[in-house]
């Protein structure tokens, strides 16, 4: 089965790339597939008539107990047959309903013949959830298969809304499956069956699974998505909409019947709606003019009808319901394909303009009368023998309740004899000649049909035509079903053609003469209907109801997204200090005693950072408000050290100078002042909310520090250091290789940073080194002398204005530059034993390169640095993936250090810990952010007032604002 | 541990002063803000880490009384991001000012439609707002009938039943 399964998904794959080889006849092969299944399913006949069932079950997710539980027995067999069959025929059909040129036909291979395996998957699973996915797969290629290329509203729509209705279903069924698995014990639906258990979950259960099934069925109200869905091609119509897919609702309900018919509940939703939808579907089948239309809500109609029979929980009619499935899959997919070969040989559905093609398509007429005398209930059609079957069972007993079945009875009676009413206007709309209308000539026959294109059609209606007769030979399938179930009636009737006179014949011909007389009766039937007609119907509910939702979205969302930031941020800081603010008062463990300080430094230290938190608020005059945040920086560089946290000290304070230098070249092109833009009561929230905000922080900060109890799960780290990570320095250890994969994370984040900020900068390209001298320019310069001549202490200066240059900057530059590149290098090299590592080493470098821009301009950075930042990024991080991806290759853990100790001539004991390779990329990479920084918001802000770049855009440019 | 009065202060005041100017409009406060915030995070991580000791590095002293190298190694990328974001925002400062003149954060004129909006997507719009032949086929069951093409279709094919108004054409018409 599995086997099965898994050939309908790899040709569902395939399908697109056979179409493009092979056009329309693609579909022959792909039909191969479905047949191959009905074949298998024919060889197992024996076994499962036998009494037998095949099973299969293959682990799936063991944790959640989960198998791909695969089962086989009577009823899974018919509906199995159902499918594979009708499915091969149809895509035969296919290879000459599309027409060569059409679009989308690969697509729709694909997706028809995915659906043919989950529909398959569907009536052969086992295990509650599994039935689950396969349910919601194909609703989901149902819905592809309606909306087609998408290019359509209606078909859009039409998909969209048999989506929502059957997946809403499908949700239900799922809370529902799930309580029905909880309360039985076990999740394997012959399990389940078998023994249901009992209680009020397993009562809200059940009507839920009910849910599910009677959307998926189309029963009222949910029937409308059905005839909506007619946008889909034809084929569509006949395989999913007719026979296969609105079946599985069909098949849930038989397949739960045996266990849960007796379950409160059950039986009222069942024939309840059951009658009334085949009303409702026959009732309205009768006013449709469009062939498809008027076969959709027969179908509606006759699911109806079907639902009634399997649920009613006895042996005699769920051997009625099987038996009737089984006439409807057949005469409806012929009458569906009918449809569809008169669509294509006329390109008309109208039963209005149709006239006479009876006589133009002699094979088809018979085609369509047999599977048409079969919905009607006509002797010796299969549909007579169901139909004949169920109105029996319903004579006899057939429910528990003798009321309940006279009902239930005069319901069905009714919906037949509509039945045959719309049977009888199909006919004649489709092959009648009409008065006053001109019959179809032959020219106008744009597509006369072909012998394969009526293989299908021609198939369904003769097995239908045979199985009448034959019907004998389905008791042993349809007993072995139907015998799970208790007899209500006094002993099971044999299904056969003929049972003798008895009052269900009388009551077959009373549903055909009623059918045939409200067909004459037609134009005064249509207006009744029409003054009848209320200008209300489920599908108006839905719309209505899905535009109240919008609605509501609009009005949620207009009423909760005002637009504006520091409403926002105010939002978030009101519920924190609500929140975890009232948590913090009410229940944390106040510290019981203080100390006032760590060292009277300390306190002076955060008395200056104070003060200049106080004034970045006050001060609106931005570079010295940048100036003042600056000050808080270098004051928590020096509470680190005083913590003792030499290596953040020295981080925050190279930092801090890097920010106040980028915050200068930015600012330089910003008004000099901030304007206030804050009403009075607004200031005075944001003051409230502050001042809340930061003494929560004191608060919590507090508390935490006194309640540190556990051991730090840092506290190995010394040790795990020198033996694992070879460096006496536990923070640089700590960074490069016991968590490395923090600091991985982190420098690919500043890998972003630096690619952000030059994609902000950078209006129109975005790559490449920085802007060097021209070239011919350098090498004269270079002949004329070779090292740097006086007065031109730097290779590019000379390219700045005189009275932007400083001799002294320039002298200065030229003396330390190199010095402090070799620094940040000592940083680097020293940092696993020392203060310092690869952060602090770039930031030096950095602030080297930020020298050399300060003091020579532009062009001066390229000389510096003469190469893409990017490709400086891009090493960096190869260089720390890298030493993780060499780890792993050599057996080891990812990022795992290895240390190398050798003695070499000369330079003595070298060690060598392969961390450092890691430490060395994080370097390249700051140097990378730095020089990307420079790049980007020094250099490129100076030539776009150098060369007074224009921000207007060019007509086909796209500048995002 | 015995907790001190001067860190949660200092770090209070941080965060006082970080929140009063993130509510700020103008993007260059909310980034002094954002600073603040990260130095004040900052500090409560080392401070709640564990109490002040020695360097931790191995040979700078007995490792008993070395501080907490875990908060230290956190806060110390924290740092180096904290530059690569306010860079980040400087960047976005200057494109804002660069393009439109102005480095405010303004209210966001996406979510004002959206408050104002009144029409809604093709798919949500009553069936009987549509054109005719966008409305699901079934749809020309509710008798919303076109009454023109009522009439004429009665001119046309009088004495058949219906009233249903046009439906979409077929697929196959050449």
């Amino acid at each position: 089965m599995l086997a099965v399964l898994l050939l309908h998904s790899l040709a569902a794959v395939l399908a697109p790339a056979l179409v493009r080889w092979w056009g329309r006849q693609a579909f022959l092969v792909l039909a191969l597939v479905p047949a191959v299944g009905f074949g298998w399913l024919l060889a197992q006949l024996g076994t499962v008539t036998g009494g037998g069932e095949v099973l299969e079950s293959v682990p799936w997710v063991p944790a959640l107990d989960l198998d791909i539980a695969l089962r086989l027995d009577a009823l899974s067999l018919i509906f199995a047959l159902i499918v594979t069959g009708v499915g091969a025929l149809v895509l035969v059909y296919c290879a000459r309903y599309f027409e060569p040129d059409d679009e989308g036909t690969g697509r729709f291979a694909g997706n028809l013949t995915a659906f043919a395996g989950s529909m398959l998957g569907l009536v052969l699973a086992d295990d509650l959830l599994m039935l689950y996915v396969f349910w919601e797969l194909t609703t989901v290629f149902s819905y592809l298969l309606i909306g087609g290329s998408g290019t359509k509203l209606a078909a859009r729509r039409a998909a969209s809304q048999a989506l929502i209705l059957t997946t809403a279903g499908g949700l239900a069924m799922l809370v529902g499956l799930i309580m029905i698995g909880e309360t039985s014990g076990s999740y394997l639906l012959s399990e389940v069956v078998a023994d249901p258990g009992d209680g009020p979950f397993l009562v809200a259960g059940t009507v839920l699974v009910l849910v599910g099934a009677i959307t998926k069925s189309a029963m009222i109200p949910f029937h409308f998505w059905l005839p909506a869905a007619m946008e889909a091609p034809t084929p569509v119509s006949a395989y999913l909409h007719a026979a296969a897919m609105v079946k599985a609702g069909i098949y849930l309900v038989a397949r739960l019947a045996p266990g849960f018919a007796e379950v409160p509940g059950w039986r009222p939703i069942v024939l309840g709606l059951g009658v009334a939808t085949m009303l409702v579907g026959g009732y309205r089948a009768l006013r449709q003019k469009d062939l498809k239309l008027l076969l959709a809500f027969g179908t509606v109609s006759q699911l109806g009808f079907l639902m009634v029979l399997v649920g009613g929980g006895s042996r005699e009619l769920a051997a009625a319901g099987l038996v009737m499935t089984l006439a409807h899959a057949l005469f409806k997919s012929t009458l569906f394909l009918t449809v569809g070969v008169i669509d294509h040989a006329t390109g008309v559905r109208d039963l209005r303009r149709l006239s006479g093609l009876g006589r133009r398509l002699p094979a088809l007429a018979i085609i369509g009368t047999l599977a048409a005398a079969s919905m009607a209930g006509i002797p010796p059609l299969l549909g007579f023998v169901g139909k004949e079957a169920a109105f029996t069972a319903l004579w006899d007993g057939g429910l528990p309740d003798r009321t309940g079945a006279v009902v239930v009875l005069t319901g069905l009676v009714l919906g037949s004899v509509l039945t045959a009413a719309y049977t009888a206007r199909f006919l004649w709309g489709a092959f009648a000649r009409k008065p006053g209308l001109d019959p179809i000539e032959p020219a106008e026959l744009i597509h006369p049909p072909r012998a394969l294109f009526l293989a299908a059609p021609a198939a369904l209606a003769l097995t239908g035509l045979l199985a009448g007769p034959f019907s004998p030979l389905l008791e042993p399938l349809v007993a072995g079903y139907a015998d799970d179930l208790p007899l209500i009636a006094p002993e099971a009737e044999k299904l056969a053609l003929w049972h003798g006179w008895q009052p269900a014949l009388l009551l077959s011909a009373l549903t055909v003469l009623g059918g045939a007389a409200l067909f004459a009766a037609r134009t005064v039937v249509f207006r009744t209907q029409r003054r009848l007609a209320v200008r209300a119907s489920a599908d108006e509910g839905y719309w209505n109801t899905l535009q109240a939702l919008d609605r509501l979205a609009v009005l949620v969302t207009g009423t909760t997204q005002r637009g504006s930031l520091p409403a926002y941020l105010g939002t978030i800081l009101v519920v924190v200090l609500a929140l975890p603010g009232s948590v913090l008062l009410f229940r944390a463990p106040w510290p019981g005693e203080w100390r006032a300080w760590d060292s009277p430094v300390q306190a002076l230290v955060g008395a200056v950072v104070l003060i200049a938190a106080v004034l970045a608020l006050r001060i609106r005059q931005r570079l010295s408000a940048v100036l003042v945040v600056g000050v808080t920086g270098y004051g928590l560089a020096v509470l680190f050290a005083l913590q003792g946290a030499p290596d953040l000290a020295l981080t925050q304070f190279l930092v801090e100078t890097l920010t106040l230098v980028v915050f200068v070249l930015v600012l330089r092109k910003l008004p000099k002042d901030i304007a206030e833009r804050h009403k009075p009561h607004e200031r005075a929230a944001r003051g409230v909310i502050a001042v809340a905000v930061g003494a929560l922080m004191a608060a919590a900060g507090a508390v935490a520090m006194s309640v540190r109890t556990a051991t730090p799960v840092s506290v190995d780290y010394p040790e795990a250091a020198y033996d694992f990570g070879g460096g006496q320095n536990i923070v640089n250890v700590t960074l490069v290789d016991i968590r490395a994969w923090d600091t991985l994370g982190e420098i690919s984040l500043l890998v972003v940073a630096a690619t952000g900020v030059a994609s902000l900068v950078f209006l129109r390209r975005r790559t490449g080194s920085v802007d060097r001298l021209d070239p011919v320019q350098l090498a004269r310069d270079e002949r004329t002398s070779w090292r740097a001549p006086r007065g031109q202490w730097l290779s590019a200066s000379a390219a700045l204005a005189p009275e932007r240059r400083s001799v002294i900057l320039e002298v200065i530059t030229r003396i330390l530059f190199h010095t402090i590149v070799v620094f940040s290098l000592f940083l680097l090299f020293s940092g696993h034993n020392e203060p310092g590592g690869g952060f602090a080493g770039g930031l030096v470098a950095g602030l080297a390169l930020v020298l050399r821009y300060l003091a020579g301009g532009r062009y001066e950075l390229g000389e510096a640095a003469p190469v893409d930042p990017g490709l400086l990024l891009g090493v960096g991080l190869l260089f720390a993936g890298g030493t993780g991806v060499v780890g792993l290759v050599l057996g080891a853990e990812v990022l795992q250090t290895a240390i190398l100790e050798t003695t070499l001539p000369v330079l003595g004991d070298v060690k060598l810990v392969t961390s450092l390779f890691f430490d060395m990329g994080v370097y390249l990479i700051v140097v990378g952010l730095v020089l990307d920084i420079l790049r980007s918001l020094g250099a490129e802000l100076d030539r776009q007032v150098d060369e007074d770049d224009p921000i207007d855009v060019a007509p086909d440019e796209v500048i995002l604002r | 541990m015995t907790p001190t009065v001067v860190l949660p202060v200092i770090i209070g005041g941080l965060y006082a002063a970080g929140v009063y100017l993130l509510l700020d409009r103008s993007l260059t406060r909310v980034l002094l803000g954002f600073l603040l915030l990260g130095n004040a995070t900052n500090l409560l991580l080392l401070s709640s880490g564990g109490a002040a000791g020695s360097a931790p590095i191995l040979g700078y002293g007995d490792p008993e009384e070395m501080s907490d190298p875990l908060p230290q190694a956190l806060i110390l990328t924290a740092i180096v991001i904290t530059f690569g974001i306010a860079a980040f925002v400087l960047a976005l400062i200057y494109r804002s000012w660069r393009l439109v003149r102005q480095e405010v954060v303004g209210v966001d004129e996406e979510d004002r439609r959206v408050a104002r909006r009144s029409g809604m997507d093709a798919d949500e719009i009553d069936p009987d707002d549509l054109a005719p032949e966008d409305r699901p086929a079934m749809h020309a069951d509710t008798l919303a009938a076109d009454d023109d093409a009522e009439r004429g279709l009665a001119r046309h094919y009088s004495g058949i039943a219906s009233d249903d108004v046009d439906l979409p054409t077929p697929r196959s018409n050449p």
